[in-house]
């Protein structure tokens, strides 16, 4: 039996100041799943991100991507594995302004040491899947926020990643803009074999997913 | 200012402090650095100018011989006689040592009558011998003027000899002494000014100056213009005397060290340049930092203008603020460098006089301007940046100032070069090299423009090689697509490191041709010099020397100070015997042709100062018979040690031409297989006993030692400014460096994010640090080798007359070179760490 994309077990995080996130908390995401988590500002939704791409580390409980424990691995074999396996999109696209598209896409498998002409070829393909083909060679500044958010849905799939973590990918865009955005990851991310962990606020977004969660103080519960 | 302004000014200055007061340091330490220079300067130019007018009285015109051996006489009834003069007051001027102290002191012999009227300031004060002190004193009458023996002293020769009236007074004059008694003091003369007094008449007999003048001192009838009376007067004159006036002669002196003063003030300014580097830094980056705030506020309304006027405000108060700070530390450095270092700051000019500190309004308003005109200017530039930003784009953080597109500029660089090299090729004004410190700003500004073109066209190349180092191809690719923000970073390592190497190939190619002029300067075995007690060696004195066992030869020579020029300060007159074997000039040019009378060698100061070039006839008002002596330039030499210039006579034409047979100075050389020790004290046992102990002996080493002690002393000021401008320069770059790493925060948690390690971003960071360095040190070599050539070719020559050879400082350089990469690739990584906080992570979320 495949092991999930995702599992997270009895998870706690407090901020500093000593007031509790979440306590308890339990996720599992099977491989190609879609799942989305809603919930208040402040209630922890970007923590949790945090904590499931190991660059925070919980109070207690456990995460696993792809059935590897993260507690058991170091600060660089975290580093390794979110490389490797997981992708990311944020609100703020997050696109560097001195980088050709191409290149900006390119980045995650330069750092995977893949040679530069198969890194910019798999780049180019990619951008062509998300509609920006004919502009490789574009700088961010000519782009509108709705193609920025393609560019960087291009780069966080490009490493094929088992799992993509996308934090408001909507949040800076219009509701059509948004729709098309969430139209295409959705379909990107499918054909990738990837699962999807979504986190919005945008209900429509939200619908998308094959599963929707409420996060709250009490822990995860069905939206 | 605006509410609005201030609010926004104060609110960014609460959150960024340590940046803004980085800043506002490096402008106050400019600003400091120029005042105290200037205070220092003027403070010792100002007690100079005092001692020569002290020295000659009231006068109102003066006539004066040109050279010490003075004038006949005969003229002083021919000048009385003269419709301006209202009364003429006759002078003998010595450089005298009382009680056979060290320091000299001026001996004025006058003719109390006629001084009472025209320069009354150098009368003298009987003092009661029973009960001395200014309560018991009485003018000085005809009776006391008139006393042959009596000689009145200053008060800071008193200070220094404490003598007591009646008490007798040693003086000596060369080789002469005489015992006067002490019968009063000067009042007239200023605090701290050493003049002593004495009748003409004994003036005359008791230095063996019977018949001689050296000055004339004149009242000028009233109402008769000053301009007028010159010409008559000037008219009246005969060879070998010249006309001058107190302050003319302050200017003269005052000549000599301005050069040194005005480099001085520049190398201070290049500090305050480097300062408004800085606070280009500082603010372009505070610029990046608030793109969305500037956005923002432009869609709240506030115009593109009100925009500018906050950074240039931003400008101004920074400017202010370490402006002032800047006259107050300067003020205090000025004190301690008067007291530590000496008025002359090391070079040199105004031995003897003592300098007190002066507050110089003028100069302080002008340097408050300077600094705040810096702290503005460098606000100019990101100023108008802001000012161009399109709020929609910016407000949407997906754009920048940046923009890899654009194509670097190179041609307002190539023309800020031209113009420098223009300037270059421009003669000084006023003796001072205006147009080469022109040229050495315009060159600095050009290659720091030329820092984005340069830095893209040295980069390029490189992204050809795959070096499968996701590292270095992303600090690459940053260089690369961000130039401008990478020349913010290079301004100031190019400017820094171009003056610095600039100073260090002027330094080392100054000290290398001075060591090999020494080489053939001093190339004697053993030198003799009564420069220090004042002393002469007669013509007796001389035979005995020249027949000391295991010499071979011995050459004796004299300085004469001779003033061919009333702007200028006196030119040397070198005496020697120049067809000796330790008698060497290191000639740069030789006349082909002969001329008429007898042969002179001109020290290349003097050559350029003069304009004069091998071949040319140059009189020399030294005839006996009151005409000028024909001469003609029969080769220029290099000198280092005379900025006033100097001439060579050989020692049989100046004696045909004066007469004059003592010596000051003499080179021996040894016979062969001689014992230097042997010789040395031979040659000690055979001065007469009032020279023993008067008579310094060196071998050449010892002078050359002690001449490149000098050397550096003279440039230890520099050496200090020029650390200071580096340092200010390098924090600018640290500054810089750590305030675009800092504002990239998103940039390193997007890198985390997606798998890069800390440890990788560390290694971009260097990558990028070490990249800035090597272009920065490349185009600062050649930046720093062109303007060594301007400071070589013209501002040396145009400030000292001197030339030099270029001479590179290879192991300077290459220290330099690893300092510098090593400065900015640690700088950036020491400014990464913050990349590997939490707080990077956290800055790519908007909802946390």
């Amino acid at each position: 039996m495949n092991a999930p994309a995702l599992h997270i077990r009895q998870l706690a995080k407090s901020v500093p100041g000593g007031r509790l996130l979440f306590d308890g908390l339990s996720l599992e995401i099977a491989a190609g799943e879609h799942v989305a988590i809603r919930g208040e500002s402040g209630v922890g939704k970007s923590t949790l991100l945090n904590l499931i791409a190991g660059l925070d580390t919980p109070d207690r409980g456990e995460i696993g991507i792809a059935g590897t424990p993260l507690a058991t691995l170091d600060e660089n074999a975290r580093t390794d594995l979110r490389r490797d396996a997981i992708g990311f999109v944020f609100q703020a696209f997050h696109i560097l302004p001195h980088l050709t598209l191409q290149q900006n896409v390119a980045l995650p498998l330069l750092l995977q040491k893949r040679s530069r002409a198969d890194a910019l070829g798999r780049a180019a393909s990619l951008l062509d899947a998300v509609g920006l083909g004919g502009r490789l060679r574009s700088y961010p500044k000519e782009l509108s926020g709705g193609e920025l958010q393609r560019v960087a849905i291009a780069r966080s799939l490009v490493h094929a990643p088992a799992l993509l973590l996308a934090d408001e990918p909507t949040g800076n865009l219009d509701p059509d803009t948004a729709r098309q955005i969430m139209e295409l990851l959705g379909k990107a991310v499918k054909e990738q074999g990837a699962a999807m962990l979504l986190v919005t606020h945008s209900p429509a977004a939200a619908a998308m997913a094959d599963r929707q969660l409420l996060l709250t103080h009490d822990g995860l519960v069905p939206a | 200012m605006s509410d609005a302004w201030r609010w926004l000014i104060a609110g960014e200055w609460r959150a960024h402090p340590m940046r803004f007061l980085l800043a506002g340091l490096a402008i106050a330490v400019g600003v400091a650095l120029g005042f105290a220079v200037h205070v220092i300067n003027r403070s010792a130019a100002d007690a100079f100018g005092e001692a020569v007018r002290s020295v000659s009285g009231a006068a109102d015109l003066q006539v004066r011989a040109t050279s010490p051996l003075g004038f006949s006489e005969n003229l002083y009834p021919r000048i009385f006689r003269l419709a301006p003069v209202a009364d003429a007051s006759p002078a003998l001027e010595f450089n005298a040592r009382v009680q056979d102290r060290q320091e000299p002191v001026s001996l004025v012999g006058i003719d109390v009558l006629r001084a009472l009227t025209v320069t009354p300031a150098l009368l003298g004060r009987r003092l009661d011998r029973r009960e001395a002190g200014p309560a018991s004193t009485r003018a000085a009458g005809a009776d006391a003027a008139l006393d042959p023996e009596a000689i009145y002293l200053s008060q800071a020769i008193l200070d220094r000899t404490r003598l007591r009236p009646g008490d007798k007074v040693r003086v000596r004059v060369g080789a002469l002494a005489h015992e006067f008694t002490f019968a009063g003091d000067m009042p007239g003369v200023p605090a701290g000014q050493a003049i002593a007094m004495i009748d003409i008449a004994a003036a005359q007999w008791r230095f063996g100056r019977l018949g001689s003048l050296s000055r004339i001192d004149l009242k000028l009838r009233d109402g008769v213009g000053t301009q007028a009376a010159r010409e008559t007067i000037q008219s009246a004159l005969p060879s070998g005397t010249r006309l001058a006036d107190p302050e003319g002669e302050s200017r003269r002196g005052d000549s000599l060290s301005r050069a040194y003063r005005v480099n001085l003030d520049m190398l201070a300014l290049v500090a305050l340049l480097t300062g408004g580097f800085l606070v280009y830094s500082a603010q372009s980056l505070s610029v990046a930092r608030r793109l969305s705030q500037f956005a923002l506020l432009r869609t709240l309304g506030m115009r593109k203008g009100s925009i500018e006027g906050q950074l240039l405000a931003e400008g101004l108060v920074l400017g202010l603020l370490g402006s002032v700070s800047g006259l107050l530390l300067g003020y205090g450095l000025a004190a301690l460098g008067l007291r530590f270092v000496g008025g002359d700051l090391g070079g040199g000019y105004f031995g003897g006089t003592a300098a007190e500190l002066q507050f110089a309004p003028a100069a302080a308003i002008l340097f408050l301007t300077l600094g705040v005109a810096t702290a503005v200017g460098g606000s100019y530039a990101p100023a108008r940046a802001a000012g161009k930003l399109a709020p929609a784009v910016a407000i949407r953080q997906s754009g920048d100032l940046v923009d890899p597109r654009e194509r670097p500029r190179w041609r307002p660089a190539l023309l800020l070069m031209l113009l420098g090299a223009g300037c270059a090729l421009l003669p000084p004004i006023e003796r001072l090299p205006l147009f080469g410190y022109l040229a050495v700003a315009l060159v600095l500004a050009g290659g720091v423009a030329a820092m984005p073109w340069l830095a893209r066209t040295l980069l390029r190349p490189l992204t050809r090689f795959d070096s499968r180092r996701p590292s270095v191809e992303m600090a690459l690719r940053r260089l690369l697509g961000a130039p401008s923000q990478a020349s913010t970073a290079l301004a100031g390592i190019v400017a820094s490191t171009g003056l610095m190497i600039a100073m260090a190939i002027m330094v080392t190619s100054f000290r290398g041709s001075v060591e090999d002029w020494l080489d053939t300067f001093l190339s004697g075995d053993l030198y003799l010099s009564t420069a220090r007690s004042g002393a002469v060696f007669d013509p007796a004195t001389q035979t005995r020397l020249a027949g000391t066992p295991g010499i071979a030869d011995i050459g004796f020579a004299k300085t004469v100070p001779l003033a061919l020029d009333p702007e200028l300060p006196s030119v040397l007159l070198l005496v020697r015997p120049l067809d000796r074997p330790g008698v060497t000039l290191p000639l740069i040019e030789r006349a082909e042709t002969r001329g008429v009378g007898i042969p002179i060698w001109l020290s290349e100061p003097a050559a350029r100062l003069y304009g004069k070039k091998p071949g040319d006839a140059m009189p020399l008002p030294l005839g006996r018979s009151g005409g000028p002596a024909q001469a003609w330039v029969a080769g220029i030499w290099r000198d280092y040690a005379r900025q006033q210039g100097a001439i060579e006579i050989d020692a049989a034409d100046y004696v045909r031409l004066t007469g004059d047979r003592e010596r000051g100075e003499a080179a021996v050389t040894f016979a062969p297989g001689a014992s230097p020790a042997r010789v040395r004290a031979a040659i000690e046992a055979r001065l007469p006993p009032e020279l023993r102990g008067r008579v310094d002996i060196a071998e050449p080493a010892t002078l050359r030692r002690e001449a490149l002690r000098l050397f550096d002393r003279s440039f230890a000021i520099t050496y200090v400014l020029e650390a200071i401008a580096i340092l200010i320069g390098l924090t600018g770059v640290a500054a810089t460096i750590s305030a675009q790493t800092i504002a990239r925060m998103k940039e390193f948690g997007m890198l985390r994010h997606i798998g890069m390690r800390p440890r990788s971003i560390l290694a971009m960071l260097a990558s990028e640090g070490v990249l800035l360095g090597l272009i920065g040190l490349a185009a600062g070599a050649v930046l720093g080798l062109g303007i060594s050539q301007i400071l070589i070719h013209v501002i040396n020559p145009q400030s000292f007359n001197w030339t030099m050879e270029t001479r590179l400082p290879w192991t300077l350089l290459l220290t330099v070179a690893i300092g510098l990469v090593t400065a900015a690739a640690g700088t950036a990584m020491l400014a990464g760490r913050r990349a590997l906080s939490a707080s990077a992570i956290r800055a790519v979320s908007e909802d946390w």
